[in-house]
């Protein structure tokens, strides 16, 4: 009955929520302010207009703080006037997360050819070739990008693009 | 998901201009008083607002006031304040009055005039991101740049402003879309797409909840400025509660009215500067039952030592209030009076009973701590004690129809542990933000909906001269509110933190160059006043209720006297600081005169 304050663990988790907000405008300052505001972490960030008819937004944020935190993020976003539904999908376990990522790698001779192994092994495409360089796209868990991204990393890596992670439940049913 | 995006039945739609639709918006909301400032962004509502009839527009000297006094209108009436001002300086003027209200959850509407559409973005004269700058000082905000939206907008601003937790929202028209015609719509027809507050409580957490308080053996209820919100059938429940369950019950600064002061039950309020008995009766209990209260760091003191043997009962109306601070063992989420009735029906269905013998022995515990007299202080016969001068203030109007409203610093804290408030609405004080200026245009708010009734700003002098030009509005208005300054020529607060936590040096506190509030007071066609020695003030508190004018009564007292009982910062409720009481023999139990 000691433990009665809010700090019961002080680990910090990595969670992916989505919010399904009303694609009104200002809505995605609201989401992101909050998170400015109270001194939230953002890591990923994703938005976009999901259903026109519906005029609804999905954005898909991945945060991280403690198991405290994280419930106060979850509260103080479904407080925001155009919140519709907000999933938390790592304490939920029933959700898929993607993420998709541009790379680009320049090099020659047998650092070229590993970095095409590499590629392959991952199930990244190229997508634009030059005699020194190419560009990778690769989908995946973030985790799979993270390491593809070190592998490139001494074979020449120049610069990435990750779009943030988009989440969505398995089975039938909707979040 | 929520599949009910209804929004507007296209029913009986009438067509007038956007200024039109703002005027008749007001008027279906059921308003009757707005508080403003005119300015070129506005001047289409401003010309609608002039052959408008039923509505009174107060106008302000400054948006900040217009803010305070829609607060204070709000909170004494249960309804919405109402503002109106221009784009540019009239909305960021306008802002700490929406902070201040979101920290305190009072029903705002404010209305801002903005720059044409066709102008935004372009640092047009008197343009700012009026919605960016508010987002984070209100509950909601909109930019509406369709007249055929515009009275939908008004009619969710008045729902979202006043369900649930209520808060303030703006509502920004650019002045192309108030000359536009469209249709407009009544409230019958607006359906939020996505707002749902939770009001009603669950019943299994009720009943647990009930069974909570029936085994409990040194419970508490610690309530707030919920209950107020709630609406005056909570304050109602509450005493039901206490009735029934014969428990002790504190509340914070916001709460201060839901229970009256002069019940047996009442422990006086809690935290930093809160009574000996209130803030032990926290530390020491072993069920905390709050009740729309947020667990604010002025209450909790060090929140590792906070409570450490209780169970915690939390009701709220905002879910986000719940394990914030400190962990709930039973959180409901509800309105206050939904929750109290459900309390209040269940405990007498299932005809339980307090444990008496617990309840006796609990409230022997408490009676020590209420010994400890926390709130004497030592009086003179020479110079007025501002505590004093609070305790003079409540006996010569206590049969009277008073409100009060205050600034901020050690006058607001020697109102709040002294004046006793038997009713709720009847104490408008800024809370969470601590906004000196409040008082005296909440005040003029406050006058503007009880005419009738005694309204008493409790004001220090380096707050009052923050706001003070409302004075000329309360002239205007005929509004005969009472400002009563404790000057002690102090920032008070600040010096006594500096007093106790910077060795004394006294930077840049001191009251330097104080106008002659008397003559100020003349100069703006109120009367002035001023009481120097203890025996003077009587028949200056008198005189001042007898004016029917404004009064400024400047009231002098003791630069040196420090608030206490005191919660340092970073202490715990069981280290209070009694100083007053505690500084050894030399005080005697006649020197420690309590009026
Ligand atoms: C707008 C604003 N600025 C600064 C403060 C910090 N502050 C808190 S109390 C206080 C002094 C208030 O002095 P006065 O009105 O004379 O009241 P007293 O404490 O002397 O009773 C100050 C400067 C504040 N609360 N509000
Ligand atoms: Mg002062």
């Amino acid at each position: 009955m000691h433990d009665t304050k809010v700090k019961q663990s002080d680990v910090v988790e990595r969670h992916t929520l989505t919010v399904l907000v009303d694609n009104e405008a200002g809505v995605l300052a609201r989401v992101v302010g909050l998170f400015s505001g109270r001194g939230y972490n953002i890591e990923s960030l994703t938005v976009a207009e999901v259903d026109a008819m519906a005029r609804t937004s999905r954005i898909s944020i991945v945060t991280s703080g403690t198991p405290a935190v994280i419930e106060q993020i979850e509260a103080q976003l479904r407080r925001l006037v155009p919140v519709h539904k907000v999933t938390n999908w790592t304490s939920q376990k029933g959700g898929i997360e993607r993420e998709m990522a541009l790379i680009k790698v320049a090099g020659t001779g047998e650092k070229r050819v590993e970095a095409l192994r590499m590629a392959d092994a991952f199930r990244a495409r190229p997508v634009d070739t030059t005699h020194t360089s190419f560009v990778f796209e690769i989908t995946g868990a973030p985790s799979k990008i993270d390491s593809f991204i070190e592998l490139m990393r001494p074979l020449g890596l120049v610069e990435v693009s990750r779009t943030g992670v988009a989440a969505i439940s398995r089975g039938p049913e909707q979040m | 998901m929520d599949k009910d995006t209804t929004t507007i039945a296209e029913t009986a739609a009438e067509t007038m201009t956007g200024a039109q639709m703002v005027i008749r918006a007001l008027k279906d909301q059921g308003v009757t008083h707005i508080f403003g400032y005119p300015g070129g962004a506005v001047l289409p509502i401003y010309d609608a607002l002039f052959a408008a009839e039923g509505i009174i527009h107060v106008l302000v000297r400054h948006e900040q006031g217009a803010a305070h006094a829609a607060e204070g209108y709000a909170r004494s009436t249960g309804k919405p304040g109402v503002v109106l001002v221009t784009s540019g300086p009239g909305a960021t003027n306008a802002v700490t009055g929406l902070t201040d209200a979101l920290m305190d959850s009072i029903p705002l509407v404010v209305l801002t005039g903005q720059v044409p559409t066709h102008l935004i973005g372009t640092d047009a004269f008197q343009e700012c991101d009026t919605v960016g700058i508010t987002r984070p000082c209100t509950k909601n905000n909109w930019l509406v740049k369709d007249v055929n939206d515009l009275s939908r907008v008004l009619h969710e601003a008045f729902q979202i402003a006043t369900t649930g937790r209520p808060g303030p929202v703006v509502v920004d028209i650019p002045k192309d879309v108030q000359f536009q015609k469209g249709n407009y719509i009544g409230p019958g027809s607006v359906h939020h797409r996505t707002y749902r507050p939770r009001t009603d409580p669950d019943l299994n957490a009720i009943t647990r909840a009930v069974e909570m308080m029936a085994a409990a053996k040194r419970p508490v209820f610690y309530t707030g400025g919920g209950i107020i919100n709630s609406g005056p059938e909570a304050s109602k429940l509450l005493r039901e509660l206490v009735d029934l369950t014969g428990f002790p019950i504190t509340s914070t600064l916001m709460g201060l009215g839901a229970f009256p002061a002069s019940r047996p039950e009442w422990l006086g309020m809690l935290g930093m500067h809160g009574t000996y008995e209130a803030n032990n009766a926290m530390h020491d209990c072993d069920l905390m039952i709050c009740l729309g209260a947020r667990f604010d760091d002025r209450c909790t003191g060090r929140i590792s030592a906070f409570s450490p043997g209780s169970k915690k009962i939390h009701l709220d109306i905002d879910a986000s209030q719940i394990n914030k601070i400190v962990r709930a063992d039973l959180p409901i989420v509800a309105d206050a009076t939904k929750a109290l009735r459900e309390m209040i029906r269940i405990w007498k269905s299932r005809k339980l009973k307090a444990d008496k013998p617990a309840l006796t022995a609990w409230w022997q515990q408490i009676d020590t701590w209420r010994a400890k007299n926390s709130l004497a202080f030592r009086n003179s016969d020479t110079i007025i004690k501002p505590q004093y001068a609070i305790d003079r203030l409540y006996e010569l109007t206590r049969d009277r129809d008073v409100y009060v409203t205050t600034e901020v610093g050690q006058h607001q804290m020697w109102a709040a542990q002294r004046f006793k408030f038997e009713q709720p609405n009847r104490w408008m004080t800024s809370g969470g933000l601590g906004t000196m200026g409040y008082g005296l245009p909440a005040a003029v708010g406050v006058q503007m909906a009880h005419p009738d009734a005694l309204v008493i700003d409790i004001g220090g002098e380096a707050s009052v001269q923050m706001t003070m030009q409302e004075m000329s509005t309360a002239i205007q208005y005929d509004l005969p509110i009472k400002i009563f300054i404790l000057n002690n020529e102090y920032m008070g607060m600040v010096r006594q933190w500096q007093e106790l936590l910077h060795g004394g040096r006294y930077s840049h506190s001191y009251s330097e160059a104080l106008p002659d509030f008397v003559k100020l007071a003349e100069a703006y066609g109120c009367v002035g006043l001023r009481a120097t020695k203890p025996s003077e003030l009587d028949a200056g508190i008198r005189e001042m209720i007898n004016v029917k004018k404004p009064v400024l009564f400047d009231v002098r007292v003791d630069p040196a006297e420090n608030c206490f009982p005191m919660i340092p910062s970073g202490a715990a409720h069981n280290e209070m600081i009694l100083a007053a009481i505690d500084d050894g023999p030399a005080i005697t139990e006649a020197g420690k005169m309590l009026v």
